[in-house]
């Protein structure tokens, strides 16, 4: 039994996975652009409610939900006046700006909020649990895998049954002939960054409710979405929360033989998933 | 034979460049209201390359092309196609990841399309594509896709058309039934820029005739006072 226990608590583990790749996924889907600052937001959108939960005296639930449009406005004006400039035929110029601000974010939140390790702070919720049988279910754990599957199956309705979602998919396809449809690629692609920071500041809630942050995490995070976007299929929401399942699943089951192998566990489930399907388990056809 | 109004579209002294190359070398055109107007020439002629800026997927200087008296040369693509002026591209660039019917509706993006053209009347306009609405645009026969690019761009209600090269690698069959939409799109009140490689098609169904060659205008005038040798020696330089 402590096997079936291991295993679906590495399946809800898999749920902040996805959160944490989500946003990424989103970024690189619609314009082809690999943020390496994607962990760094993660944590700053940790310290984000964090502050609001202090100084406002919110529930972190609350403080997300303010947290949310001040980091679509973040990441729009980001898009918009940082990162479009970086786009291009090159692909090395995003990398090495988004390199570049991850360290910048990394130094400022030291600088604001000390090495200290932070977390957002505890309710009875926190650590409530439900039985399943003999399987014994953390509230908190449930609600992030929720959330993640909630913020999958809504990008999916935005990205296939809405104006916008359709302008994403014209614009990611081909930008010029966009224009043509009267589209503004550089709106388009700054909304869609602004989306995904939404859902950083979702996946930074849940990081902070589970475990310490401080300002030094964020690449870490990064690794894990990586390693879920690219089992999943790069684009593929679905498979992305595929991928974060087989990373959560592998760790735990590592930590389960051993807890030295907790996170190397994750890292071969990812190279073993490469090593049988190099383009991931569900690539878009014309990438 | 200068019209008394105001042209509805009107290129002056148009110049445009790829990086280092030239392409135009001041070119002078004009579209009347109601009017349909070829572009005839050779490849490398400056066609297709008149057709982007005047679309303002080439950027050129602000009084280079104006629209209804007002300087578009400098603006946008998405802002001129706001205006009223939206192309069929050369190759159609339908979107893969969009349906029949999405190709169709992105014609209309963040406006309310008011005029004529509706999903309802583009499907009118080409019944086939009612039936494969829900196909990806790409799995379409060639001419269809043709179809879809013209529906995309007529959503928009535009008051000009531009068509890049829509007869190309298309059977002539095929290009019979694209070209009978032309009086129901004229009909619908948009004027049309038509580029062209067949000249008797041009021709035919066009108003006035300009010819290209090396990035000029080197003929223009209507189809009835344009001999075939004159037009010959446009097409090809070869005069005397």
């Amino acid at each position: 039994m402590i096997w079936v226990d291991t295993v679906i608590q590495g399946i809800l583990l898999g749920g902040l996975y996805a959160l944490f790749a989500s946003g990424l996924s989103l970024v690189f889907g619609i314009m082809r652009l690999v943020n390496l600052a994607h962990g760094d937001l993660i944590v700053m959108g940790a310290y984000l409610i964090l502050v609001l939960v202090t100084i406002l005296g919110l529930s972190p639930f609350l403080a997300a939900l303010i947290a949310m449009p001040v980091m679509f406005c973040l990441g729009w004006v980001l898009q918009k006046f940082l990162l479009n400039r970086t786009l291009g035929d090159d692909i090395l110029p995003p990398l090495l700006v988004t390199f570049g601000l991850s360290i910048a974010l990394q130094n400022a939140l030291l600088e604001t909020f000390s090495a200290d390790s932070q977390r957002l702070p505890t309710s009875a919720l926190t650590t409530a649990s439900v039985q399943a049988g003999p399987v014994s279910l953390g509230v908190m754990p449930l609600l992030t895998f929720g959330s993640a599957i909630l913020v999958i199956v809504a990008l999916n309705q935005l990205f296939y049954r809405t104006e916008l979602g359709r302008a994403f998919r014209a614009t990611s396809d081909d930008p010029t002939t966009a224009s043509l449809m009267g589209i503004k690629p550089a709106n388009i692609f700054a909304t869609a960054t602004g989306i995904a920071f939404v859902i950083v500041t979702i996946a930074a809630l849940y990081l902070g409710l589970r475990a310490n942050f401080d300002p030094n995490i964020g690449p870490a995070r990064l690794i894990y979405a990586f390693q879920a976007v690219i089992i999943g299929g790069l684009g593929s929401l679905w498979g992305t929360l595929l991928g974060g399942v087989i990373i959560g699943v592998a760790q735990t089951l590592g930590a389960a033989i051993n807890p030295e192998w907790q996170i190397l566990a994750g890292h071969f489930a990812f190279l073993l998933v490469l090593l049988v399907r190099p383009r991931g388990l569900f690539p878009r056809a014309n990438d | 034979m200068a019209p008394l109004q105001t042209p509805l579209l009107k290129t002056n002294g148009l110049v445009a460049y790829y990086g280092d190359f030239q392409a135009l070398f001041g070119v002078d055109i004009e579209l009347d209201v109601d009017e349909t107007v070829a572009i005839i020439g050779a490849n490398g002629a400056g066609k297709t390359t008149l057709m982007r800026s005047i679309a303002g997927i080439l950027r050129n200087a602000a009084t280079s092309v104006s629209f209804d008296g007002r300087p578009i040369g400098a603006q946008p693509a998405d802002e001129i196609m706001t205006q009223g002026v939206a192309m069929v591209p050369e190759g159609r660039r339908l979107f893969p990841s969009l349906s029949v019917e999405e190709n169709l509706l992105i014609g209309t993006y963040g406006r309310k399309s008011r005029g004529y053209w509706t999903l309802d009347t583009v499907y009118d306009l080409f019944p086939i594509l009612r039936e494969r609405r829900n196909n990806p645009g790409t799995a379409l026969s060639g001419g269809q896709q043709q179809m879809v690019a013209i529906g995309r761009a007529l959503m928009s209600n535009p008051r000009v058309l531009l068509c890049d090269e829509i007869s190309l690698g298309l059977a002539p069959v095929v290009i019979k039934d694209i070209y009978k939409a032309v009086p129901a799109i004229k009909a619908a009140g948009a004027s049309l820029i038509v580029v062209e490689q067949d000249i008797a098609q041009a021709m035919a169904f066009a108003d006035r005739v300009y010819c290209m060659m090396e990035g000029r205008v080197t003929l223009s005038g209507t189809p009835d006072t344009l001999s075939r040798n004159d037009i010959h020696d446009a097409y090809f330089g070869a005069s005397q």
